[in-house]
């Protein structure tokens, strides 16, 4: 059982609950429908874009550029629909985000998997190589009449209601997204041969490649995947900022997200990580970030709490492990 | 059993890197349910071999032929396909996964399953581990399992993708006696079940045991071939080496040598219990016991790694204050890690810097290196531990197992200790190097010094101590003088 209790799962559910007790404290309105569906709706994006990096970290790499990438994304279709089909619907313009983010995340899987680069330096060097070709090449100038079809969802609400208070409270239809992103990542990682291949290059690659594993054809299939979830949060993104920024602020989410997933388990080594701890990890830290603005707790304040969530949630177990062997000595 | 089928013929096989010779027209044949003994000291061309049959690696000249088609050029695929499995000496297991999962990894990929199978996965995995009659929890994270049955789940994988013959990669190294026995079972029923088995090994006498022919490569070359019954392990090693190694053994000690170190109701809970013992000038003095009896625990607590509860060490008459490595150093006392990559050697630094780390204090001048005196002062211990080394500023990695671990005793002896503990000696060392490291100890020893060697390699025990300390549960069960000593009561103890 001690297995169950040194997991990081428990742990930042412990955390969650811990800051919901104190959140209600402080606001007797904190426990409410309205809370939770800010909540949720502030977890689509970072969730989506957590669930890509977790797949990435699990394959024994890492992915610094996804935030960037799903900005190039969402602004290159806002600008090419806008601009040449005005009406298509949302769903291919979905779909046009997700192949623009796919063949960006080719360009990782190729320097990666073709050259054999170490996957941090690659994605620190895109990080910032995507980023800039857009702002150089194709545009810097803000959208804000966002094409019809994108607006439409914005406005489809799957949940919708008014609070006693007589507040506004709603779920956007977006998030059924970031469920689809979690069931069919759930399904590849842990049902399908590709998914379990993922698992063992993270456990080890040289032995990956002795028993025949394609190495570095799943690691190109891997960054390609993470592309197309990055290209589809930046969509949802802008689609529900009803904005396409190429300066979006979405960029500095890139370090919550990695937090998020290594909050919930996913070793930096590879090969370990859930998606259970994951979304944990995204709730917990749209929990911190969001709440404390809510009781009012100074945006600079998020930074050290999320910061110390990390060094506790990554310490803590190492801390565990150690002792144990000491023990075992 | 010469009548049944050649599972592997190898004829005239020749291979050459860079224009030395990695093997030169060799021979070889191995027959389904036969256990082959592949022995050669280090360079001998004995993974040359391994990585041809595997197709890892093509000859230059000569056939290798599967049930009689002969290829000219095997490749991976071709080997795994004719159910050829190495197994390295690492085991290339995934750690993060599951022992089910770990098995049947490669049966499933090879039928290019696009899903995974859970049941079908776990059925395959339990059935493997029923032909090897070992019972293993199918849902263990293998990273979290002994070395002994990691062991055993890379022989299941083999099995379970159909392999007809397994190569072992010094199988034995890591397991202690005991295992070693539960290995040698599973390989004889895997004989009797009709898959042949090839042992790349240093130890010597099991590997006899449990085989019906001996290869012997020496340079490259077959120099020997033969039923395992003709050889024994002198003359085994004679083959290998190419001249007799004599064990040297002790000689014999100074009765009037004064008595070094005393060790006094040395107790720590869970580990040892109540030890006790003397060590005089020039005595070895052996250790041994099963994995977990405490004998490696002890080895640290004498150096200060592990903190004992209660007892008393005193060297020369002074007391040597426990649990603090530096001040156990201090007053003489050197350790020589079982594990001296991880715990006992600088990889990736220089042999040079290898061997002068341990000195640095003795070459201050004031708060600078004197760099030059401490080179010179390594090169001449290397020198004396004969380490045979191309380029003393070359990575400590670049070395073969023997000559990493004269560094570490170079680096000790650079100190000038009076008492040196030896844990593991030549654990993954060829035979040469190890009857080499054997004459050091005696060298050392006539020279004065106290060595505790720690170690289950009992013929080891037998060529190098004076007196054997058999370790039970935590608690010293015997103190064996060497001429009362042999091996077969020695295994009886250890494992009562």
């Amino acid at each position: 059982m001690s297995s169950l209790l040194g997991r990081n799962e428990t742990l930042v559910a412990g955390v969650i609950l811990a800051f919901c007790m104190v959140g209600a404290l402080a606001d007797p309105g904190f426990l409410s429908i309205p809370t939770l569906m800010d909540l949720l709706r502030a977890g689509i994006v970072l969730g989506i874009l957590a669930v890509g990096v977790l797949v990435v970290l699990v394959s024994g790499g890492i992915d610094v550029s996804t935030t960037s990438l799903a900005i190039v994304a969402l602004y290159v279709t806002t600008l090419f629909v806008q601009n040449v089909t005005p009406e298509m619907g949302w769903p291919l313009a979905f779909l046009l985000a997700a192949v623009v983010g796919a063949l960006l995340g080719a360009i990782n899987g190729l320097l990666i998997a073709g050259l054999g680069l170490p996957t941090l330096i690659v994605t620190l060097g895109t990080l910032s190589v995507f980023r800039g070709f857009l702002l150089t090449f194709v545009g810097s100038r803000l959208i804000s009449n966002l094409p019809g079809g994108l607006r439409d969802f914005s406005r489809a609400m799957m949940i919708r209601g008014t609070n006693a208070d007589g507040s506004f409270y709603s779920l956007p239809w977006a998030f059924a997204f970031l469920v689809g992103v979690v069931v069919l990542t759930w399904f590849l990682l842990y049902r399908t041969m590709l998914g379990r291949q993922v698992f063992a290059i993270g456990g080890s690659m040289e032995s990956a490649r002795r028993i025949g594993i394609p190495v570095r054809r799943v690691q190109f299939l891997v960054f390609v995947y993470v592309g197309a979830l990055g290209g589809l949060a930046g969509i949802i993104h802008a689609s529900l900022a009803r904005v396409a920024n190429p300066q979006d602020l979405l960029l500095n989410q890139q370090l919550p997200v990695l937090a998020a997933v290594v909050l919930g388990g996913a070793r930096l080594e590879g090969g370990t990580g859930t998606l259970t701890g994951t979304l944990l990890g995204v709730s917990l830290i749209v929990l911190v970030s969001n709440s404390l603005i809510a009781l009012g707790i100074p945006n600079t304040f998020q930074s050290i709490v999320i910061g110390f969530l990390i060094l506790l949630g990554t310490g803590l177990p190492a801390w565990q492990a150690r002792r144990a062997q000491r023990r075992a000595a | 059993m010469t009548d049944r089928q050649p599972l592997v013929v190898m004829t005239g096989v020749t291979k050459t890197y860079a224009g030395i010779t990695a093997l030169d027209d060799v021979d070889f044949v191995v027959r389904a349910g036969e256990a082959v003994c592949l022995a050669g000291e280090n360079g001998s061309g004995k993974s040359t071999l391994i990585k041809l049959l595997a197709g890892v690696e093509k000859p230059d000249r000569g056939v290798i032929s599967l049930d009689g088609v002969p290829h000219a050029a095997m490749t991976p695929t071709a080997a795994a396909a004719s159910g050829i499995a190495v197994i390295f000496q690492d085991f290339s297991l995934f750690p993060n996964l599951s022992v089910a999962e770990n098995i049947a990894f490669g049966a499933e990929l090879a039928e290019g399953a696009r899903f995974v199978r859970g049941r079908h996965v776990r059925e395959l995995a339990a059935r493997t581990l029923e032909r090897v009659g070992v019972p293993l929890d199918l849902s263990a994270t293998v990273g979290m399992l002994p070395v002994a049955q990691k062991q055993l789940v890379a022989i299941c994988r083999a099995l379970a993708s159909e392999a007809r013959l397994i190569v072992m990669d010094e199988p034995t190294t890591a397991l202690t006696e005991r295992e070693v026995r539960a290995l040698l079972a599973i390989i004889q029923r895997l004989k009797a079940d009709g898959v042949a088995v090839i042992f790349v090994s240093h130890k010597l006498a099991e590997v006899l045991e449990v085989s019906e022919r001996v290869v012997v490569l020496r340079n490259g070359r077959k120099v020997a071939e033969g039923p395992a019954a003709e050889f024994d392990a002198r003359s085994l090693t004679r083959h290998m080496t190419g001249r007799d190694l004599a064990e040297v053994g002790a000689a014999p000690l100074d009765p009037s040598a004064p008595v070094l170190l005393t060790v006094e109701r040395l107790s720590k809970a869970g580990a040892f219990a109540d030890i006790g013992f003397t060590l005089r000038a020039g005595e070895v003095l052996g250790i041994s016991g099963l994995l977990g009896s405490g004998r490696t625990a002890l080895a640290k607590a004498l150096f200060g790694l592990v903190v004992p509860e209660t007892g008393r060490v005193t060297l020369d008459g002074r007391e040597v204050p426990l649990g603090d490595p530096l001040r156990a150093a201090g007053a003489g006392i050197g350790y020589v890690p079982e594990d001296r990559l991880t715990e006992g050697l600088f990889l990736t630094q220089s042999i040079l810097r290898n061997v002068g780390v341990g000195r640095i204090e003795a070459h201050g001048r004031g708060p600078f290196l004197d760099m030059a005196g401490l080179v010179e002062d390594a090169r001449d211990w290397l020198a004396r531990l004969r380490v045979r080394a191309p380029d003393p500023e070359a990575p400590v990695r670049s070395l073969s197992g023997g000559n990493q671990q004269r560094v570490v005793l170079a680096r000790w002896l650079a100190r000038a200790p009076r008492i040196l503990i030896l844990n593991g000696p030549s654990v993954g060392v060829d035979v040469g190097s190890k009857a080499e490291i054997h004459a050091i100890i005696a060298d050392l020893a006539a020279h004065g010094l106290g060595v505790i060697v720690i170690s289950d390699d009992l013929p080891e025990l037998l060529a190098t101590c004076h007196r054997i300390l058999v370790m039970v549960e935590g608690r010293i069960v015997e103190d064996i003088p060497r001429m009362d000593a042999t091996e077969e009561g020695l295994a009886r103890r250890l494992a009562s």
